[in-house]
């Protein structure tokens, strides 16, 4: 029978360094993660504390008054919910599509590449390019004029690639060995996308949606030349009609108007953020039902 | 019109079982990757109603003449299959319906692919595939289908749990009921007892042997004893070709044409 060797659990000089090793290294890690979040509530908490105050029934359904020095925000609100609401119903169902094309028919050849190499290149180009695009392209050569219809045009445009990548990579991140048996069994392409690719990537659909919408709302220089405007005492009645947005709202509110009370920018700014958030709540919401619903 | 075509390739899947008739004949079959040859001239015939075994070690080109029958190949990029295979007498090559054949053809898998979705609709997906819709026509078949790949007992109280979350063995007993819902002709196994106990492997087998009244079987496995406890006649596959092929106990009793049978049975490699 073997005696134990009193020093075999004993820690030796090298455990004791790995052990520093990695605590240093959980610590980095973790101080990172903290970098992270701290812009995030630094930008929540200062628009919190400087524009809370100027929150109020009042501020969301009324419109401006005196130059925009007084009054509400209601006009712009409206066109941001027209403007992201359209833009969603042009580029989801194209970028789905597009990305089911390309993750589950598309052969791999230079045709495929060279499409992937485009949406990628489509995604980098400058806001203020696609601006210009759209002003070319849809309110000058369509003539739709400057209208919500040719602001979410170019807005879609822009985000199209975003919901066409995260749709391509999560239906990608479906095992191929269900396709497989799938297909083994007598179904076609598109009865195996329907029965088990896409029930098993929407959740990661829906966070191409979720980044699509924030995106969307927030931008500025795109709508600027295509359909919305600093004000307009009209609120819009169909696509074809101009707009005020939060977003051109804030640039104004902050740069383009002297003697403005300093909360009502930073008020500007809590509500284009709670609007994104407010959208962004239902996608998630429904991204967490799914997510407990499947597994593998 | 898929039914009817269905039909046609499962030939008279009502006749008696005649065991000197061809379910699968294969001639000069050839499969290439790119330049990679995977299978090099390989003529066998399968019988109605056999276990056929094929043995061999990795990279003998078994899973590659499982995929050529299915006409898996359109799915493999690369894939080149020459030569001729005929499924109840009809070239595969010339199907204007190669879902037909496949719903024929039942598949195991070396590792157990249970569909993300739950136990009964695993069972059902083949069904409904082919147009079955209704509830109770459902649930004959998933319990029958279960039954049969013993498996029923275990999970009747949760046939709406993932089938995904099964344990290996029961995952690999799911698919083996999947397979049986699409009511085969012929049963490809391809190293099914890889990620399964012996308990279990034993009661696949044992399946197996019953199920041999009904479907022809084809069993690719790496186990040289399964072949011996289920084939009726066995081929030896090696580097891309068919050595040999005979009736399994001949194989093993050492009534071998090729001293590399004899080696590989014997565990002298491989």
């Amino acid at each position: 029978m073997a005696t134990a060797n009193p020093t075999m659990f004993q820690a030796s000089d090298l455990n004791h360094h790995n052990e520093r090793v990695q605590r240093r290294y959980r610590l980095l890690f973790g101080l990172m993660t903290l970098l992270l979040i701290t812009p995030v509530m630094l930008i929540l908490g200062t628009l919190v504390v400087k524009g809370g105050g100027a929150i109020s029934w009042e501020f969301l359904l009324t419109a401006p008054t005196d130059g925009m020095r007084t009054g509400g925000v209601f006009p712009a609100l409206l066109g941001t919910i027209w403007l992201v609401t359209v833009a969603l119903i042009l580029s989801v169902p194209i970028g789905i599509f597009a990305a089911i094309y390309l993750s589950e028919y598309a052969g791999d050849n230079w045709f495929t590449r060279t499409i992937n190499l485009a949406i990628i290149n489509l995604a980098g180009v400058p806001s203020i390019v696609h601006a210009l695009f759209g002003l070319g392209a849809f309110v000058l050569f369509f003539e739709f004029g400057t209208s919500i219809l040719a602001a979410s045009l170019t807005l879609a445009v822009m985000t199209m690639p975003v919901v066409i990548v995260a749709t391509r990579e999560s239906l990608q991140a479906v095992p191929q060995a269900f396709r497989e048996a799938c297909w083994n069994m007598g179904a076609t392409r598109w009865q195996t996308i329907r029965r088990v690719v896409l029930p098993n990537s929407l959740t990661g659909i829906l966070t191409g949606v979720i980044l699509e919408v924030s995106r969307t709302a927030g931008e500025t220089a795109p709508i600027m030349f295509t359909g919305a405007v600093f004000f307009t005492p009209f609120l819009p009645q169909s696509v074809f009609d101009q707009t005020m947005a939060l977003s051109l709202h804030l640039f104004v509110a902050a740069t383009q108007v002297p003697g403005i009370a300093e909360e009502v920018p930073f008020g500007v700014a809590l509500v284009l953020i709670g609007l994104v958030l407010t959208m962004n709540s239902v996608s998630i919401a429904f991204r967490m039902w799914l997510r407990g619903k499947k597994k593998w | 019109m898929v039914s009817s075509s269905a039909a046609a390739v499962a030939g008279d899947a009502v006749a008696p079982a005649d065991p000197s008739r061809s379910k699968l004949e294969i001639s000069n079959l050839s499969i290439r990757y790119g330049n990679t040859v995977a299978l090099r001239e390989v003529n066998l015939t399968v019988r109605e109603h056999e276990i056929f075994g094929i043995i061999g070690p990795a990279n003998a080109g078994k899973t590659s003449l499982l995929k050529a029958i299915n006409r898996m190949d359109v799915f493999t990029s690369g894939m080149k299959v020459a030569g001729e295979i005929r499924f109840n007498g009809r070239d595969t090559s010339k199907l204007s319906n190669v879902y037909a054949l496949r719903s024929r053809i039942g598949v195991v898998f070396p590792l157990p692919v249970g569909l993300p979705m739950t136990v009964y609709d695993n069972v059902a997906l083949s069904p409904r595939l082919r147009g079955i819709s209704d509830k109770a026509e459902l649930d004959v078949i998933v319990q029958r289908c279960l039954t049969r790949a013993a498996l029923w007992d275990e999970v009747k109280d949760r046939l709406h749990a993932l089938g995904s979350l099964l344990s290996g063995g029961q995952q690999q007993r799911l698919t083996i009921a999947r397979a049986l819902s699409q009511e085969p002709d012929l049963l490809m196994l391809d190293e099914f007892s890889i990620a399964v106990d012996p308990v279990t492997t034993m009661r696949i087998e044992d399946v197996l042997k019953e199920l041999r009244q009904e479907v022809t079987i084809l069993l690719v496995t790496n186990l040289v004893q399964q072949a011996r406890r289920l084939a009726d006649r066995t081929a030896f596959f090696l580097n891309g070709e068919c050595v040999e092929v005979g009736i399994t106990e001949d194989l093993f009793t050492g009534e071998v044409k090729d001293q590399r049978t004899r080696d590989y049975v014997e565990g002298r490699f491989g």
